[in-house]
């Protein structure tokens, strides 16, 4: 499965991953980042699809997608299904 | 942190100073992947002018100059001369280009140098407080332009191909995958590559021009109001033609590869030629 972080310090709190990650796997949280305002936070990260969309789109580089192996074959694997 | 981000960006001078959901981030993003998939990062040398999107490459772990206001083709120019075998890659804003720079502009498009522009337009002069700039819609409402703006705006893709670029490319910041991949494109093309990447400002820009404030809403603009151009909507009488025109009509904007000409003699290869017909060497730089 995909784990996806969010850096407090590099997140400005600009939303843009709220709407544009397909799955809306993002959902504001209670931790402030360093900027002041809402830290986003990746819910359900099973569901990630990896299309890395939220890394191209964040400005401010704050997101990693750790793309492991199990989750490339468990995608395959569904994909055969 | 994301990890190709970590590697290209000084840490130490983070936050950038951009303003949060500005698209020059987005750019300095899609720039730094489309380095590292040509794998030419030792090779690549960045320079700038002045304004927001000018701090794109400052950020980078690379050779950069930061330069004076709208001389950052001339200086590019120079750079490129002196050693031939650096890639280039130019950020500029829409004021740094087209309105101070328009001169230098002009002059490398013709000359074909073999420089990669990257344009970052986004309708405004963003770092001085939101005055009018060469491209600023029709009807806007600026700092400079109260009662709304009564120029056309410029186009500089088609200024571009007009004066001989022989890469002309235009995406937006909602488009990050072209956008790298045109990045790519144009460090790899042989030839003066100019690329117009329609971003964001959602502080100075967005209630006037875009009419809200919110990033993601403006990039979901960007998503809807603008079509994909192909060779065929070039000819008259296609029923592609007949179709970009009802898209026109409708306000969006045309995005897409426009020009990507091989055959166009380049400026350097000019100059190598002139230079080694004259038995002049060149000596040799220390590494």
């Amino acid at each position: 499965m995909a784990i996806i972080t969010v850096d407090k310090t590099c997140c400005k709190g600009c939303d843009i991953c709220f709407s544009i990650c397909p799955k809306k796997l993002f959902v504001p949280s209670k931790t402030r980042n360093s900027y002041g305002t809402n830290l986003p936070e990746a819910r359900n990260q099973e569901d990630c699809i990896l299309c890395g969309m939220c890394e191209r789109l964040c400005p401010d580089g704050a997101i990693n997608v750790i793309r492991s192996e199990d989750t490339k074959t468990g995608g395959e694997e569904k994909h055969e299904d | 942190m994301n990890k190709l981000y970590e590697s290209y960006i000084k840490t130490d001078s983070l936050p950038t100073l951009f303003c949060p959901g500005c698209g020059n981030g987005i750019v300095q993003i899609a720039a730094a992947r489309a380095i590292e998939s040509l794998g030419c990062r030792r090779e690549t040398a960045c320079v700038s002018g002045i304004g927001c999107s000018s701090w794109i490459p400052c950020y980078y772990k690379l050779d950069v100059m930061h330069t004076l206001h709208g001389r950052a083709l001339a200086f590019a120019t120079g750079l490129k001369l002196a050693s031939p075998d650096k890639n280039i890659i130019v950020f500029t804003g829409d004021g740094d280009c087209l309105a101070i720079g328009g001169n230098h502009f002009l002059h490398a498009c013709a000359r074909n140098i073999d420089i990669t522009v990257v344009m970052v337009n986004n309708y405004i002069y963003g770092m001085t407080g939101g005055q009018k700039s060469p491209t600023t819609p029709l009807k806007a409402v600026t700092k400079t332009s109260p009662f709304g703006s009564v120029d056309k705006p410029m186009d500089g893709c088609a200024l571009a191909m007009t004066l001989g670029a022989s890469y002309v490319a235009r995406w937006t910041t909602a488009h990050p995958v072209q956008l790298e991949k045109a990045i790519a494109q144009g460090v790899k093309h042989k030839g003066f590559s100019f690329i117009e990447v329609l971003s964001q400002c959602p502080v100075q820009a967005g209630s006037n021009i875009h009419g809200t404030k919110d990033a993601a809403t403006i990039l979901e603009k960007y998503r809807t109001g603008t079509y994909l151009w192909k060779p065929s909507m070039a000819m008259t009488g296609s029923p592609e033609a007949a179709e970009a025109e009802i898209l026109e009509a409708q306000g969006k904007t045309k995005i897409g590869l426009f020009k990507n000409d091989e055959e166009i003699e380049e400026y350097i290869a000019k100059v190598e030629d002139k230079l080694a017909d004259k038995g002049i060497e060149r000596p040799e730089m220390e590494k």
